[in-house]
């Protein structure tokens, strides 16, 4: 029987159906389901590494040792990873290797809205795209066989739409994959010059049998159905342009989006007055197109930002509007994203506006610190770069300016790539405070354990990396471990490491207040004693509101992790069960 | 035909297992199905939009603007924020529960008033106190279920596979509270 499967959970299932023994992989949304899928696989060898690169090269090592391996990424990650993936390229795999990467138009849950597919065109690496869960699963498995016939890295993009949209599944069994032989190889491994210079020819020879593939490939599907208009599609477009245009228009679907068909797209252009091309983001198909000398339309009709929907394309090739609905006709609220009740963060963030620092931010939850109340984050930009970021800052306005800064950045993310910038602010000699929120997990994309919680992804103990003693290992003589909830505390700490005038780091420690080990019993209440100073109110905590003029703790919010009591200047806040 | 229902709310309500567990039961009845959800940032007590559309074939997971049969809402901002997504005749099933956003607890927006009437002035509301009934069913946190079983009325799939669909997702220790809390919102 078919299941309903996640599009991640449908690419994990590929790829246990292809005979895959290692997935190596870093959280990041909207990628992450992939790899939690897979430890529902007890043949599979699963791991969160410490970041992106590590776990591409876990894969590649994997390949190179004759398994298939595949690791999973969000777009960004592919950045991390792209440094091995170049090289890869040139190399090729023994077992068959894919990686995953899930873009993120509209920007859910990223900093960027960058187009994965310009890497699979500058890497020469061919590139699937499937537009459905059931896809997902079929073409993971078809990318490793793919990724063996042309000995080469074969990438999956998908998209949030696709990442987190559930679709019906057909499981097959496991194909019973044996380990290929290990040979040494140094002329196709080593990528010394000598070696790479001939590698590079192999693999433009590659490139060119990948585009004759790409001509036949049933990946490529043609559904004709009119000689007037035609649509170059791809991924979830697809999908939208069929629910938005039906049998009125021919569609080329394109499954294998690098390298591109010439002569299949030619003959499809021939056939029909006018050609639509419809895909998200950057325009990737049209230009490609439009190389070749073909008239079609792209973006000049459809946008380069966010996501499409059925009626956006309706619109713009037939210029039909959507249904009617009902307005709103007057500004309501938003309501975006908060730290939730219970969060530690807070507590930091707290201090961290009160003592009117500029925060160096990073990735994580703790990214919401940027919005009010709290409003304490001055920069975000990627993994890692609130520790480095911090030192050009601090180097490029002086002394006295890095006593009014910190960074703050998480568990994961420092040892993602937190630790470099911290090596380097000790070795160029910085004085930079660097705030590690600890909150024993990888928390935004929904508790994965990382090397500082002592668990792997099976949930089995294993040595846990003691950041107290890793900061004083790369030479950061002050270390000071603290509870951001011990308000008092955390403002006198935060207060004396900015100060000193050598690099200091602190590790704000208290769980994420989602973590099941995490007990906070009861909830806060307001009493009699209330003078409403709103003192609570500056905390953000999404518990505590304003009715009738009154500060009122909502029950079903709060879960008693008594913050607000420590606040409140008037001890008007007490904790009932 | 393809059936579309969007489930809204605020990131923690339990708006992500009210969407499977309808998913999973429209299935059963042998139809094509798309989810589509939200993980990541959003979930962070934001708003969340959960989109579920069955059919002979569904393409698109996506709803848009004047495209939901039934409209369901864990609270009530939320259901007048997705009126717009309400097809002509469909029906916006809301919980009457009112959790105050960012913007407001800050003091810079005011939380809209009368918000029942603006709904029902110009579309079909069904509002429901699903937290009383959450609580009478003993655990606050079915909220969601009781909701399920208010939709599960306005739809043509039996009693039994919704029960059945409750058994199979929900845990054993909160099953009960569960079950009391679909049969409060089935019958209501």
């Amino acid at each position: 029987m078919k299941k309903l499967m996640l599009g991640n959970a449908a690419v994990a299932r590929g790829a246990y159906e292809a005979g895959v023994t290692v997935v190596a992989s870093y959280p990041g949304t909207p990628s992450t389901e992939i790899t939690e899928n897979i430890v529902k696989y007890d043949e599979i060898y699963a791991e969160w590494s410490p970041n992106e690169k590590v776990a591409g090269e876990v894969a590649i090592g994997a390949s190179i040792g004759g398994a298939r391996a595949m690791s999973c990424m969000k777009h960004v990650g592919l950045n991390v990873m792209a440094d091995p993936v170049f090289t890869a390229s040139y190399t090729g795999v023994s077992g068959g290797l894919v990686l995953c990467v899930a873009d993120d138009p509209g920007m859910h849950s990223s900093q960027n809205e960058q187009d994965s597919r310009h890497y699979a065109k500058a890497a020469k690496l061919l590139m699937l795209e499937p537009s459905d869960s059931s896809e997902c699963k079929e073409f993971t498995k078809k990318a490793f066989k793919i990724s063996e016939d042309f000995d080469t890295p074969v990438i999956i993009r998908l998209s949030t739409r696709v990442s987190h949209s559930q679709g019906l599944v057909d499981e097959k069994d496991r194909e019973n994959y044996e380990l290929k032989d290990y040979e040494k190889n140094s002329a196709k491994y080593v990528m010394m010059p000598g070696n790479a210079i001939k590698r590079h020819v192999v693999v433009e020879e590659r490139t060119k049998k990948e585009i004759e593939f790409a001509e036949t490939t049933d990946l490529n599907t043609t559904e004709i159905n009119s000689d007037k208009i035609g649509v170059i599609t791809s991924g979830i477009s697809y999908m939208y342009a069929k629910e938005a245009l039906g049998d009125r228009v021919s569609y080329l679907k394109l499954g294998m989006v690098y390298p591109l068909p010439e002569k299949l797209i030619k003959d499809f252009c021939e056939k029909h007055e006018k050609v639509y091309i419809i895909e998200e983001l950057d325009p990737f198909i049209e230009e490609h197109c439009k190389a070749l000398g073909l008239d079609v339309i792209g973006k000049e009709k459809f946008t380069m930002l966010g996501e499409y929907t059925p009626a956006l394309i309706k619109k713009a090739i037939f210029d039909e509007d959507s249904n009617e609905f009902a307005t709103i006709d007057e500004q309501i609220p938003i309501r975006p994203p908060v730290m939730c009740a219970g969060c530690p963060h807070r507590a930091t963030f707290y201090v961290l506006k009160k003592l009117g620092l500029v925060v160096s931010g990073d990735i994580g939850c703790y990214t919401l610190g940027a919005a009010a109340p709290l409003a304490s984050v001055d920069s975000t930009i990627c993994m890692g770069a609130s520790v480095s970021a911090a030192l050009g800052m601090a180097k490029a306005r002086g002394n006295e300016f890095n006593k009014k800064l910190v960074s703050v950045i998480g568990d994961s993310t420092f040892i993602h790539s937190g630790i470099t910038g911290l090596i380097d602010i000790v070795y160029n000699k910085g004085n930079n405070t660097v705030i590690i929120l600890d909150n024993s997990i990888t928390g935004m994309t929904g508790h994965q354990d990382n090397p500082t919680t002592g668990f792997t992804i099976r949930k089995e103990p294993t040595k846990q990396v003691d950041l107290e003693l890793l900061a004083k290992a790369v030479g950061i003589e002050r270390v000071v471990v603290a509870d951001p909830f011990d308000l008092k505390n955390f403002e006198r700490i935060v207060k004396e490491e900015t100060q000193a005038d050598e690099p200091s780091v602190i590790i704000a420690q208290r769980p994420c207040a989602l973590l099941k080990t995490v007990k906070y019993t009861g909830h806060c209440k307001i009493g009699p004693e209330c003078k409403n100073c709103r003192m609570c109110m500056k905390l953000g905590c999404p518990a505590i509101s304003v009715k009738d003029d009154k500060v009122v703790i909502d029950e079903t919010q709060c879960n008693g992790c008594g913050l607000c009591i420590n606040v409140c200047p008037f001890g008007a806040i007490h904790k009932e069960d | 035909m393809t059936k579309n229902i969007m489930i809204v709310g605020v990131g923690g309500q339990g708006t992500l297992l009210a969407s499977r567990i309808l998913g999973n039961t429209v299935i059963g009845e042998g139809y094509d199905v798309k989810l589509s959800e939200v993980h990541g940032m959003s979930q962070r007590g934001g708003s969340v939009v959960t989109y579920v559309k069955y059919g002979d074939k569904v393409y698109s997971p996506i709803i848009g603007q004047g495209e939901a049969d039934i409209i369901l809402a864990f609270e009530i901002l939320e259901a007048y924020r997705a009126m717009p997504y309400l097809k002509k005749g469909g029906v916006i099933i809301a919980n009457s529960q009112k959790i105050d956003p960012m913007p407001v607890i800050t003091g810079a927006m005011k939380y809209p008033e009368d918000i029942e009437n603006k709904i029902s002035s110009k579309v079909d509301l069904v509002e429901v106190d699903a937290l009383s009934l959450a609580e009478k069913a003993g655990n606050i946190k079915s909220v969601n279920v009781v909701l399920i079983g208010v939709m599960a009325k306005n739809t043509d799939i039996p009693y039994e596979k919704w029960v059945e669909t409750i058994k199979k997702t929900v845990p054993e220790k909160f099953l009960d509270a569960n079950l009391k809390a679909f049969d409060y919102g089935y019958n209501l």
